[in-house]
């Protein structure tokens, strides 16, 4: 369910981290407890954001929930498919539905963040809620 | 239904178009006399660039398609007048035909808020008078109509803290509110240029004192709480909640939003508040008016007066009414002219209906009605906190959400049923919230209708639960799709290339 | 008591039913010192007929038997019969804000219907369902602005109702907001050169109002250039919505504000109104207020609902886009029935009408000697004039003829001494607008009263622009 080569925040965005790039999206498991996203917002390429601060918001037809940058960088690119159809992100969370690419600063912050293993167990310690 | 009968279309009463769909040119509900002056030329007398052409897609229709198009529109709305209304913090009672009937009447509705004092006395005097019932309702010391609802009554308030705290050169940069409060309290805090610290409810569903000991210190402005809360209890630690913020320089806020409950019962002038707001349309009958309009009249104690918004309405010597304007400490004017001036008419129409022991009789019958209520379902549905309710009870959906039925699964088959649902996902501490407030206007044969319904909707939740998940099955529209409308927003009519 | 439907028998089975023994049992969780001993001290109770005795007491000391030429965005219009007897349906005004879509369809329709004649009205692509009124739907206007533009002055032009000017000084105060004003040209319009001076790379939004508080009519598409240059977004406030029937809509700004209580709202001593806030689509999701959306139920059928509710209080809480909570649903279905009640013909007749009286008691007015219009700016129903001598003194003689002769503008600006804001709308008939004017003859320099003939010999429109 999810992918080996992602790592993964508390807060259930992931990462994909190539040489400098990282692409950041949200997990399957947030995409569910949101239900039906009708809304992405993302900063404009150019911004810089510190790990932990918001990228932007998801939002479903009743919940916003903030997205937050898993690793310190710049936005390189937007992913254009889920501004205009937002729906991606509940059918492809891990793929066609990331939201932004981050060129980042500081590598060895991805100490911080989850395996998939870990992040299975985390999901479950949550208790599926 | 209309496949057993051959031949029979459903009639546009059950159809009804949009009124730009029902337009054909040339026709018209309304006519003028015939001018008096000599006609003008609107490009002569402004010039051709200040001139519009016709409005393109304008409805044009007749008088009697205006009355049948909104008269059918109203039959599918459910008010108060249609039954049970519980929505739990509106406090949905009734709307009493004869404050509608002297809202509307001339010298009531027709006086212009520029004219002379003098000639304006009447319309003056309802604000004078409304605002002195209101001081004595709440025990506080001065009141401004000027608010235009609730929220705005928040934000006026908070501005009177704030410039209050500036007046003592304390800068302060933080309100406290606790979890269970409404959501307008936190965005009113951040209008007006506080930060919001939420302060996390105890196991009763009430402020935690040694939480609030531990946030109160001298950064914080104000705390900002419900009384009765927003579970339907009473902050029976009020006077002691009032002296920790003000030990600390801080003031007490009080949202008034379920003042249903305290009307001619206790007032919280004397639990220590310093400021509150009132709403109208909710402890006054007001009508909401299916969104509007309210009036949030905000009531302070003597030492915030000098700051409430401009101007204040004044009663001089003589008896005659008048509008004071110099008040250099106002926290300057929220809304134009004086306020829902209208609803202030009804508020005072209702009080003076009551009488004193009236109004008291009122909050008894609205605080006995949630009771019986809370009596009544607490064997289906699980209490959010066993205590005993005020105006309203909250229960969560624990139970039924076991079987995949949510709060609003609820809600929507109680339709079915023939009531309006309660309030759905409010307070925000409860997992799916139910909140009910029936208020004094439920009889006890509504009230036992409604626990009825409430336990069979329970049961069907136990045999069958996608009765509730497909709910409503009796409305003349099916659940509507929430995501596409907010995914693809459509937000007004526009011509076709046919109807062109 | 005739509005609570138990009685004392039910009161006590339901007591007995939760095991109480009196009702005053039910106040048991507030502490007993807190609790009321004696009862309040308010007046009742009354019957009914007593409540109509009372009011009808208050509304004799009134100005209902005067002829009214006030304005300044409260605006006197006839209201057809119609309109209040559907508001009076009790499933319109004793309905809750539309949240249960399924049972609420009536006012969703209504409200969508509102938000395009607006959009069609002001020429923006949307429209929310109303807001308090309009100096706060302009103020809402201004904070749209701040969160767009990420900057934080603002420049309000001087001919914006002073009593909207307040609304936004009292909200800015707070925020970190610098609001300046510019004055006026000779015109009565916005001073291009002093707004193209006031503006800077700072300036989240200009604001001005057409008509504007004088009655000119400002040059939208000039101002919006301006503006738009220094990438400040332009924001027109709209008192009286009936000139938009005749007069070029705003296209041109980002946001139009204002107040729809001309569409058959009753004056009522200042209050419930409905402002309108209208847009452009990309700005929607940075609108406050309700917005009803069009939609398709479980079986396909057309339907409307509360839509990108996600901007509101109750789900984005401090971070929502205003701490609004309710519109003025009512007073919005008010409009959009009197709205269809004249249609596109009827309200541009009516526009017509204004336009005519108003012009026509301006020449006369301004026929006097020692009277003036001082702007002359092109104006619809309302418009500036210096009074022959003292206006305190006109007013006075125009009350003893049971006329409200118009605004004293030296309350707002102390620099325009004896000279009165006077709107003329169809209510007022030639009758009157003659009988005003032979007060001002007595009292202007020219004791002589002049003769029908004289009057169409005076100068045609001094200052009028033809």
């Amino acid at each position: 369910m999810y992918p080996e080569e992602f790592l993964y925040t508390r807060d259930h965005e992931w990462v994909r981290v190539d040489g400098n790039t990282a692409t950041v999206g949200i997990t399957d498991h947030a995409q569910k407890e949101l239900g039906d996203i009708v809304f992405v917002d993302l900063p404009a390429v150019g911004t810089h954001v510190a790990a932990k601060e918001s990228l932007g918001t998801v939002e479903s037809v009743k919940a916003v929930a903030d997205v937050f940058a898993p690793l310190t960088g710049e936005v390189i690119s937007l992913n254009p498919k889920v501004q205009s159809a937002p729906e991606i992100v509940n059918t492809d969370p891990h793929g066609e539905g990331w939201l932004v690419q981050l060129r980042v600063r500081d590598r060895n912050e991805t100490e911080g963040l989850m395996t998939t293993e870990e992040y299975e167990k985390y999901l479950k310690g949550e208790g599926g809620h | 239904m209309n496949e057993a009968i051959p031949g029979a279309r459903p009639h546009v009463t059950l159809d009804e178009e949009l009124i730009f769909d029902r337009s054909g040119p040339g026709k018209t509900g309304a006519e003028l006399p015939p001018l008096d002056v000599p006609a003008i030329s609107a490009v002569e007398a402004v010039g051709g660039d200040y001139v519009r052409p016709e409005i393109e897609g304008f409805p044009e229709v007749s008088e009697l398609e205006v009355i049948r198009h909104f008269t059918r529109l109203s039959t599918w709305n459910y008010g108060i007048d249609t039954g049970l209304y519980p929505l739990g913090s509106c406090t949905m009672k009734y709307n009493p035909r004869i404050n509608e009937v002297v809202a509307r009447m001339e010298g009531m509705a027709t006086d212009h808020p520029y004219a002379p004092e003098p000639l304006v006395q009447g319309c003056l005097r309802i604000l004078g008078e409304t605002a002195r019932c209101l001081k004595e309702i709440t025990g506080m010391d001065a009141v401004s109509l000027q608010p235009a609802a609730g929220a705005q009554g928040e934000l006026t308030g908070l501005l009177m803290i704030r410039a209050a705290l500036d007046d003592r050169g304390e800068r302060r940069g933080t309100v406290l509110i606790p979890d269970s409060a409404h959501g307008t309290n936190p965005a009113s805090v951040t209008f007006a240029g506080y930060h919001v610290r939420n302060l996390k409810s105890n196991a009763r569903g009430c402020i935690d004192l040694a939480a609030l000991e531990s946030a109160a210190n001298e950064e914080v402005a104000a705390l900002m709480l419900t009384n009765p809360n927003t579970l339907g209890i009473f902050e029976e630690q009020i006077e002691e909640i009032c002296r920790i913020v003000h030990a600390k320089g801080g003031l007490v806020y009080m949202d008034g939003a379920n003042m249903n409950a305290l009307v001619g019962v206790a007032r919280p002038g004397e639990f220590g508040v310093d400021v509150m707001h009132l709403n109208l349309h909710k402890t006054f009958s007001t009508p909401h008016g299916g969104g509007g309009p309210g009036s949030g009249p905000v009531a302070v104690k003597a030492a915030l007066e000098p700051y409430l918004p401009a101007p204040v309405i004044e009663q001089a010597i003589d008896g005659s009414w008048k509008l004071n304007y110099n008040c250099p400490k106002s926290v300057g004017r929220v809304r134009a002219f004086y306020g829902n001036f209208g609803m202030a008419v009804r508020a005072l129409a209702y009080i003076l209906a009551y009488g004193p022991e009236g109004l008291r009789q009122a909050t008894e019958d609205a605080v006995l009605n949630a009771n019986y209520l809370l009596h009544g379902l607490k064997q289906a549905y699980e209490l959010a906190y066993d205590a005993p309710a005020m105006h309203e009870c909250v229960f969560s959906d624990r139970r039924q959400a076991a079987r995949g039925v949510r709060t609003g699964d609820i809600a929507k088959r109680l339709i079915d049923y023939g009531f309006h649902p309660y309030t759905v996902s409010f307070p925000l501490v409860v997992q799916g919230a139910l909140m009910i407030e029936p208020t004094e206007s439920a009889s006890k044969e509504e009230l036992d209708r409604f626990v009825e319904a409430m336990l069979a909707i329970a049961r069907e939740v136990e045999d069958d639960p996608n009765v509730a998940l497909t709910a409503p099955h009796t409305t003349r529209v099916r659940r509507l799709d929430e995501v596409t409308a907010a995914r693809k927003p459509v937000l007004r009519w526009q011509p076709t290339a046919e109807t062109e | 008591m005739r509005y609570l439907p138990n009685s004392a028998a039910d009161r006590a089975r339901m007591c007995e039913a939760i095991g109480l023994r009196s009702g005053e049992e039910l106040f048991a969780q507030i502490p007993a010192a807190l609790r009321l001993n004696a009862p309040l001290q308010t007046p009742g109770p009354l019957s009914e007929s007593e409540i109509l005795d009372f009011f009808r007491q208050a509304a004799s000391q009134s100005s209902k038997d005067y002829t009214s030429f006030l304005g300044a965005g409260a605006y006197s219009h006839y209201r057809p019969a119609a309109i209040d007897m559907l508001l009076s349906r009790g499933e319109f005004f004793t309905a809750y804000t539309p949240y249960q879509a399924e049972i609420s369809q009536g006012t969703l329709q209504a409200m969508f219907e509102f938000q395009t004649l607006i959009a069609q009205l002001t020429g923006m692509e949307v429209a929310n369902s109303s807001l308090y009124d309009g100096s706060t739907a302009t103020n809402e206007a201004v904070l749209i602005a701040l969160r767009v533009t990420r900057r934080e002055r603002v420049v309000l032009a001087r001919t914006l109702h002073p009593e909207y000017r307040e609304v936004c000084r009292t909200y800015s105060r707070n925020l970190g907001v610098a609001l300046e004003e510019i004055a006026c040209a000779h015109s009565g319009q916005v001073d291009l050169q002093r707004l193209e001076a006031a503006i800077d790379d700072k300036t989240a939004a200009v604001v001005v109002q057409s008509p504007n508080f004088f009655g000119a009519i400002e040059r939208i598409p000039e101002i919006s250039q301006v503006a738009h240059n220094r990438g400040a977004l332009l924001i027109v406030a709209v008192a009286e919505p009936l000139a938009l029937a005749l007069l070029r809509p705003p296209r041109e700004a980002d946001i139009v504000s204002g107040e729809a209580q001309s569409f058959g709202v009753p004056v009522a001593f200042g209050g419930p109104y409905a402002g309108f806030l209208a847009t452009h689509e990309k700005f929607v999701r940075q609108m406050p207020g309700r917005l009803v959306g069009q939609t398709k139920d479980a079986d396909g059928r057309r339907g409307f609902v509360l839509t990108l509710v996600t901007r509101e209080q109750f789900i984005r809480r401090e971070k929502a886009t205003s701490n609004i909570c309710t519109s003025q649903s009512l007073c919005a279905l008010a409009a959009t029935i009197y709205l269809c009640l004249l249609g596109k013909q009827g309200l541009r007749r009516l526009a017509e009408h204004n336009l005519a009286k108003a012009h026509y008691a301006a020449q006369q007015l301004a026929s006097v000697s020692g009277a003036e219009l001082p702007f002359p700016a092109p104006f619809f129903n309302e418009f500036v004039i210096r009074t022959p001598g003292d206006a305190r003194k006109v007013l006075a003689a125009l009350e003893e003829e049971k006329i409200l002769g118009g605004v004293a503008l030296e309350r707002f600006y102390p620099e325009l001494q004896d000279h009165l804001l006077v709107c003329v709308t169809e209510t007022a008939s030639r009758q009157a607008i003659d009988r005003m004017a032979k007060v001002y003859r007595r009292l202007g320099r020219r004791e002589t009263v002049m003769g029908e003939a004289d009057l169409r010999a005076a100068p045609a429109g001094k200052g009028t622009r033809g």
